[in-house]
């Protein structure tokens, strides 16, 4: 008997696998540049490869962020509403995080940019 | 002159482990000349070799087959410590671990072919978790990880089936070629430890 009831699992098991894969790391332009803008005007390119952290000052204080391999976020912000903290991680090409009353935005950045131009 | 005097004691175990060891050795030599579309993206043949050795010799001696299989093809192929060597390396201990604990599924349930192909993702993972903190930080490998998965799933799977095939095959097959077996030790007792 070639395959066994476990068998016939394993290999079901392992196709779930490749679909769940594939269905992750091919959805999406996964971007790889995270570009920092303070007052309309970009302060930092930064390369999604290792961990790092900015710090860009604004007109209410000091934005913080996060760039991890592969995505990046706004870790902290002095605006009212914490919007741009709360879109999370940013890793698809194409999306941003605008805090708007500290004049600072995070875009994500691939190799084929998603849109010709964004207009705020 | 004085003789050299230098003797190791030998014994059937370490005889059997060589031999099919060599056999390993030769099946990744030869799939070496294989054309590959991706580096990294082979049939794993001599894991065919390992897994037979787990299934009849038990886990030590297939991690000994397998640590000679990465060190002598490294050797043989040019690429000791390499990163290739080390990437091999890091599959083939991943891959023995996950055997370690896998062996010990009910073997009613679950099969050489279910081995194999745990096996085979381990390589994948264990060469892919090496070269994503190594060589290749960041998002690169990302779009890599489909390709390399169903790899896995489709080679494991298939030298699952021929270890099946050859557990299955008549006592009459299962002697090694002559030139093989023909080193005076005994016939390997065959005893399934799983």
């Amino acid at each position: 008997m070639l395959l066994r009831a476990g068998d016939v699992g394993v290999l079901l098991g392992g196709g779930v696998l490749v679909v769940a894969l594939t269905l992750w790391a091919w959805s999406g332009d996964r971007g790889d540049t995270a570009v920092i803008r303070a007052a309309g005007q970009v302060v930092q390119t930064a390369a999604l490869t290792h961990a790092q952290t900015f710090s860009i000052k604004g007109p209410l204080g000091t934005t913080q962020i996060e760039i991890e391999p592969g995505r990046a976020r706004v870790a902290a912000d002095p605006s009212p509403r914490q919007l741009c903290v709360k879109q999370g991680w940013l890793t698809l090409s194409g999306q941003a995080a605008l805090c708007l009353p500290n004049q600072v935005s995070l875009e994500i950045r691939g190799r084929a940019p998603a849109y010709d131009t964004l207009g705020y | 002159m004085t003789p050299l005097a230098i003797e190791l004691p030998v014994t059937a175990d370490d005889r059997r482990i060589a031999r099919l060891a060599a056999l390993a050795i030769g099946l990744t030599l030869a799939e070496a000349a294989l054309p590959s579309p991706l580096p990294g993206v082979k049939p794993g043949l001599a894991n065919i070799v390992v897994l037979l050795v787990l299934l009849q010799y038990g886990w030590r001696a297939a991690a000994w087959v397998s640590g000679l299989r990465v060190l002598a093809g490294g050797l043989l192929l040019g690429s000791l410590f390499a990163p290739g060597f080390w990437l091999s390396a890091a599959g083939a201990l991943v891959s023995l671990a996950i055997l370690a604990l896998a062996r010990h599924l009910p073997n009613r349930y679950f099969g050489p072919v279910s081995l194999s192909v745990l096996a085979a993702f381990g390589h994948i993972g264990g060469q892919l978790a090496l070269a994503g903190l190594w060589l290749l930080p960041g998002a690169a490998l990302i779009k890599l990880l489909p390709v390399f998965a169903a790899a896995a799933l489709i080679f494991g799977a298939v030298n699952g089936i021929i270890v099946a095939r050859m557990l299955a095959a008549p006592a009459a097959d299962k002697r090694p070629p002559p030139g093989i077996g023909a080193d005076g030790a005994q016939a390997p007792e065959r005893t399934r430890n799983t």
